[in-house]
């Protein structure tokens, strides 16, 4: 493993994370929030130290990056950035238990949007400013941040793999042959479309700070409001520009990307089809269930959408308690949380993509059994997939599956109900943020023991992660080998 | 400047990790997913998968903005075919590779007729340059530099050399001859050396020239070799046709053994001169049967490196006083060094530094761009030919006033008809032709970069 350069980048990301603590200090600064201001303070220079003591330590690094040292590399940039965020909230005092700031962190960091926060409108200015702003910087990921001011020249040792480790889907390639160039559009696009959000915000007569928190929430599909309500209290418009926008921000990035090169093909693209028909689906159905209990059908059509939008793409927002919705919209809701949006987006879930690789091997599957030698081809979009994709499709779901029991079962040890357990672990594995029952839009996982609540932890990073990066780290291979 | 490679096989995948990391943007096309994916985790590119010749494939990859392509599969006729189409759909530059030799006559009319502006073939590069170094069998590698003014010619130090342990300074004492050593290949590191630089037996070295003083440098150094009159070539592939041609047409016996007989009867059809064998040439028999003994200088070109280098080794134990052998894979040469076989012949490098040489010279328009460019010391080293020009700073100042980088060496100066082996008091004028070596760390596009 080539440890110094994992270390040069880990310092890298540690003085960056200091920067972007900047934003929030200043805001606690100027609302004259002293507890805030010292915790932010506080932490960056310390992370600025451990940050450049890294970057001296592996001085001398070689400039090759490996499958495996990608792997770690994000799973440990990750850990660590949540380690140094979760300091403010536990050094202002307004998360007293640095547990629950660390779940707090990595909730935001990986866009999950669960919180533990039984009143958000106590927090201060700056520390609810830096719970939102992460959900922006994990949304695209800080390492494709990283590459993006790298300059994309000589000597780029990032590759393929680091941005494949980071970035949600089951293959991901570039937009553009440099990978610097690449990062740096992925980030043009994803400004751009929060700053629009922002404007159509402000729009509505939202105000900034709130604009700004809201929208951060939305691009990341974080899910982290900023009143306790959530966004029921917003106006319809204003709901409605956060359903759209949740929409958007869910679908793959390189569509966008596509889309003013050769508008044709990006019409085309089969997962962007499959899930806009799943989501129109969803929301038709839903509509009609929920009909009766509210009324009107402009009103159920609107909860309807605003939900579904905000749980297939992984958000998390709630505009109203669908604990109350009867048991099909919930299990729509439940199999869209497992769902999530499009890879190379900024949500969670295990991705459309995969659901349509899986239905087609199945498809491929059973014709083969009525017919032994007939050959099957998987193609997505007009191309064949790689045999491998394939297999590391199933790869990936027994880890899903192992990783969804294990945790069920030791959350299922602090005496919730099923739906409540269940529905937690689906929640952060996926990276949506609320559940149903106690961890439903109007409740939190302030209330789950320290076990559950670390496992909880796990597994927003697993699912944010696709599983592997963080397994990369169980494995004693790389404990073993001589590190140089 | 952007660039797309069609076909990722050995020759693509030289050119994909050399062009990416001089900093160009680079898209490969090929069919096959998991060579992509090797190129992918090799270089920073981007891959496309389909087949280059079509029209959707070509504007996926981005054609209408790239500067140039390069086809480089393994059919000739994709090759052309996707030139073709890619200079109709937009300006590019176009580059094939053409192997065969059943079009190598018609090359000229690609290039004026179809638009083409470069054909390689790897195999008449190999021959060509086997042929060359059989010319002066005690040099390892020989490349031309001003229209074949200078050369750079690799030599082993024997044991017992006038040169062994004698520093570089005293070099025109011992020789005689107005050379340079610019390059030293030691324990499988490149070194550029100075003056204090102690030679010591088995290092190879890279001695710039004069072409006329080549004869007289092989004496001095007491290593003149008689001149080669029968050549046994192992393998019947394309490189062998060009290089047997090109032997019989220098007067030179060729004997060529191939086990293929169907390959047999075109090469002997082609080649009436030649004396073609139908026989496997790893079998010791054979070549006992067919004269190794007798023969001047042995070439394997088979299509397995393995069996070049084994067929090398054994010709070497069997004392044929020169032996070439041809590698894809370079990874083993130093192995083989250290058993005898000392020359090795990759056409993969050869032809991946014709094209570079070409878009380097395409990335600079603006003078002092790069004339030729040749990879020494096994592709460590490199020596770059540049012509002084307008926009070249320090002309006129002595080089050794000069601030030159570290690991850069101005290996010679032709100005007219001779050619300046040079010291610290000689200088740069508009019109020289000026070699460069420098370490392959080193990209060097311009002749201004060679100033610190």
């Amino acid at each position: 493993m080539n440890t110094k350069i994992i270390g040069r980048y880990l310092g890298t990301l540690l003085m960056l994370e200091a920067v972007f603590l900047i934003p929030p200090t200043l805001i606690s600064l100027f609302n004259g929030e002293t507890k805030a201001f010292i915790g932010l303070i506080l932490t960056i220079p310390l992370a600025l130290g451990i940050g450049l003591l890294l970057r001296i330590l592996c001085r001398r690094y070689i400039h090759t990056l490996y499958t495996k040292d990608g792997l770690v590399l994000v799973a440990c940039s990750w850990i660590a950035l949540s380690l140094f965020g979760a300091l403010p909230f536990a050094i202002s005092g307004e998360i007293p238990n640095y547990i629950d700031s660390f779940f707090e962190v990595v909730s935001g960091f990986t866009t999950t949007g669960a919180s533990i926060l039984k009143d958000v409108e106590s927090m201060s200015r700056g520390l609810l400013f830096w719970r939102s702003f992460t959900h922006w910087l994990g949304g695209m990921g800080i390492l494709v941040f990283l590459m993006a001011l790298e300059p994309s020249q000589k000597g780029n040792s990032f590759t393929l793999h680091v941005m494949r480790a980071e970035s949600p889907g089951p293959s991901v390639s570039k937009l553009v042959p440099r990978i610097g160039l690449t990062a740096k559009l992925l980030y043009s696009i994803y400004m751009t479309m929060t700053l629009a959000c922002i404007f159509f915000l402000l729009l509505g007569g939202m105000p900034l700070f709130d604009s700004i928190c809201i929208a951060f929430g939305t691009a990341g599909t974080g899910g982290f409001g900023i009143r306790n309500d959530s966004m029921a209290s917003y106006s319809p418009y204003l709901q409605t520009v956060v359903t759209i926008f949740m929409a958007l921000f869910g679908v793959n990035f390189a569509v966008y990307h596509l889309l003013l090169r050769r508008p044709r093909a990006a019409l085309k693209d089969e997962e962007v089809r499959l899930y806009f028909i799943i989501m129109l689906a969803s929301i038709g159905i839903i509509t009609l269930n929920i009909l009766p209990q509210i009324g009107s059908l402009g009103q159920s059509l609107h909860q309807a959408a605003f939900h579904v939008s905000s749980i297939m793409t992984t958000t998390g927002f709630a505009i109203s308690d669908y604990n109350l919705w009867p048991p099909l919209s919930h299990g729509i809701l439940l199999l869209l949380m497992v769902l999530g949006a499009c890879a190379g987006s900024t949500g969670g879930g295990i991705k459309t993509a995969r659901l349509l690789l899986l239905y087609k091997s199945m498809r491929a599957g059973i014709k083969r059994m009525l017919h032994p030698r007939s050959v099957q081809v998987i193609t997505l979009n007009g191309k064949a997939v790689d045999p491998s994709i394939l297999h590391g499709l199933s790869v990936y779901f027994s880890a899903y599956i192992f990783i969804l029991v294990l945790s069920f079962l030791i959350v299922s040890m602090d005496g919730f109900s099923v739906v409540t357990n269940f529905s937690a672990v689906l929640s952060c594995l996926n990276n949506i943020g609320p559940g149903l029952d106690v961890v439903g839009p109007a409740g939190n996982f302030s209330a789950f023991s320290i076990p559950s609540k670390l496992v909880l932890t796990l597994d927003m990073l697993l699912g944010r992660l696709e599983i592997f990066p963080l397994l990369a780290l169980l494995n004693p291979e790389l404990y073993r080998a001589k590190n140089k | 400047m952007k660039i797309i490679i069609v076909g990722d096989g050995k020759i693509g995948f030289a050119l994909t990790e050399r062009l990416a990391k001089d900093g160009h943007d680079v898209v490969v096309i090929d069919r096959d997913p998991r060579v992509l994916e090797e190129c992918q985790q090799a270089a920073d590119v981007m891959a496309i998968q389909g087949n280059g010749a079509s029209m959707d494939v070509l504007k996926e990859a981005g054609i209408a903005n790239a500067e140039l392509l390069i086809a480089a599969t393994s059919s000739d006729e994709i090759n052309i075919l996707c030139c073709i189409m890619a200079g109709k759909l937009s300006k590019v530059h176009t580059i094939a590779r053409v192997r065969s030799p059943e079009y190598s006559k018609q090359l000229n009319f690609l290039k004026d007729e179809m638009g083409l502006s470069m054909t390689f073939s790897p195999e008449f590069e190999t021959a060509m340059e086997i042929s060359t170094l059989l010319q002066f069998p005690s040099f390892l590698k020989r490349d031309r530099f001003a229209n074949g003014r200078v050369e750079i010619v690799e030599i082993k130090i024997p044991k017992g050399s006038v040169l062994c342990d004698q520093p570089l300074s005293k070099l025109y004492e011992l020789i005689k001859v107005r050379v340079l050593v610019c390059a030293v290949e030691r324990d499988n590191t490149a070194y550029i050396p100075s003056g204090s630089f102690t030679l010591h037996e088995n290092d190879n070295i890279y001695v710039t020239a004069g072409s006329k003083y080549l004869t007289q440098l092989i004496k001095n150094l007491g290593l003149m070799r008689e001149r080669i009159k029968q050549v046994m070539i192992i393998g019947g592939s394309r490189s062998a046709f060009y290089l047997a041609s090109q032997l019989i047409g220098a007067g030179v016996g060729v004997t060529i053994i191939e086990q293929s007989t169907e390959r047999c009867n075109e090469l002997a059809a082609l080649l009436p001169k030649a004396n073609v064998i139908e026989g496997d040439g790893s079998r010791r028999n054979v070549l006992d049967e067919e004269g190794i003994s007798t023969a001047d200088a042995l070439v394997t070109l088979t299509n397995l490196d393995e069996e070049n280098l084994i067929i090398a080794l054994s010709a070497v134990q069997k004392g044929v006083p020169k032996v070439i052998a041809k590698v894809n894979r370079t990874e083993y040469i130093d192995t083989f060094r250290n058993l005898g076989v000392d020359t090795f012949i990759n056409p993969k490098q050869l032809s991946c530094a014709r094209v570079v040489r070409y878009v380097r010279a395409m990335g600079n328009t603006s003078g002092g761009s790069v004339q030729a460019l040749h990879y020494i010391v096994g592709g460590r080293a490199e020596a770059l030919e540049f012509v002084v020009s307008r926009s070249t700073r320090n002309r006129g100042v002595p080089l050794a006033d000069m601030q030159i980088r570290d690991n850069i060496l101005i290996a010679s100066i032709s100005r007219g008809s001779h050619t300046i082996i040079p010291s610290g008091i000689d200088s740069f004028n508009i019109g020289d032709t000026v070699v460069v070596v420098t370490l392959a760390e080193n990209v060097i596009l311009d002749l201004n970069e060679i100033f610190a």
